[in-house]
């Protein structure tokens, strides 16, 4: 009774068969934020390092962290990281058991994106 | 094995042993990291760029230095959970472990690195 057609059930839609809606977009972009982020973690443990060491090797990591190669890193990572706590924010919503609701999970998604940008454009005025 | 029962099979086997432990690390983590994060943003920001005396001069003061290194560490700490959950459901085998075990170290040796650097800055 217990092996009874084991192997054989139909498979839940898997992501190559799945059409992109705004959930499970603005879902795995939670992910992918979340972890790019590393990059920019580690360029400004490693830039604090450097200021701790001397003015010599601070002039090295200053040079790469005004670098336009890393200056583009650190804008998307600022993005990120907004994008990150508006749908971190978004989670804890749905963690007391709201928001779960088809129309109130869109119009989250929405915010969490526009809040990103927003956030992002505010935060370059002030810094 | 046909004698056993789902029940058994699944016996011992699931997420009830940890899962909760590892959510509830992500949520305080998460709620340290919505103060910290937009304070760290204004304060490490306009620090990029600078000339080091002013660096250093800005982070040996108690508020940066205490900020940047309670940010550098929650962040951390919430990256080691949050990648262990990436490498999860994407890597399989030993590789799976070998990647956890790798991004965990590298969490905690940024931490390190990180504390260490600003308290030399502050001391």
């Amino acid at each position: 009774m217990a092996d009874v057609n084991r192997g054989d059930r139909p498979l839940s839609p898997h992501l190559t068969i799945y059409r992109p809606q705004l959930t499970s977009i603005t879902s795995i972009f939670t992910r992918i934020t979340g972890n790019a982020m590393l990059l920019a973690a580690l360029l400004i443990v490693w830039w604090f390092f450097a200021a701790a060491t001397g003015p010599a090797y601070f002039a090295v990591a200053n040079a790469v962290m005004t670098s336009w190669f890393v200056q583009l890193i650190l804008i998307l990572s600022l993005w990120a990281m907004w994008y990150h706590f508006c749908a971190g924010l978004r989670h804890l919503y749905w963690d007391s058991g709201r928001g779960l609701e088809l129309d109130e999970a869109y119009r989250l998604g929405y915010a969490v994106i526009v809040g990103s940008f927003v956030l992002t454009i505010l935060s370059l005025f002030l810094i | 094995m046909a004698f056993l029962t789902d029940r058994k099979r699944a016996s011992g086997m699931g997420s009830a042993k940890s899962g909760t432990e590892h959510h509830w690390m992500m949520t305080v983590s998460s709620w340290a990291l919505i103060i910290l994060i937009p304070l760290f943003i204004l304060n490490f920001g306009p620090m990029v760029g600078a000339p080091y005396e002013e660096v250093t001069a800005h982070f040996a003061r108690p508020y940066p230095a205490v900020l940047a290194i309670l940010t550098i560490t929650v962040s951390f700490l919430h990256f080691k959970g949050g990648v262990q959950i990436l490498i999860e459901d994407y890597v399989h085998g030993p590789m799976r472990t070998v990647l956890i075990i790798t991004m965990i170290c590298l969490s905690y040796a940024a931490i390190a690195t990180g504390i260490f650097a600003i308290a030399k800055i502050a001391l």
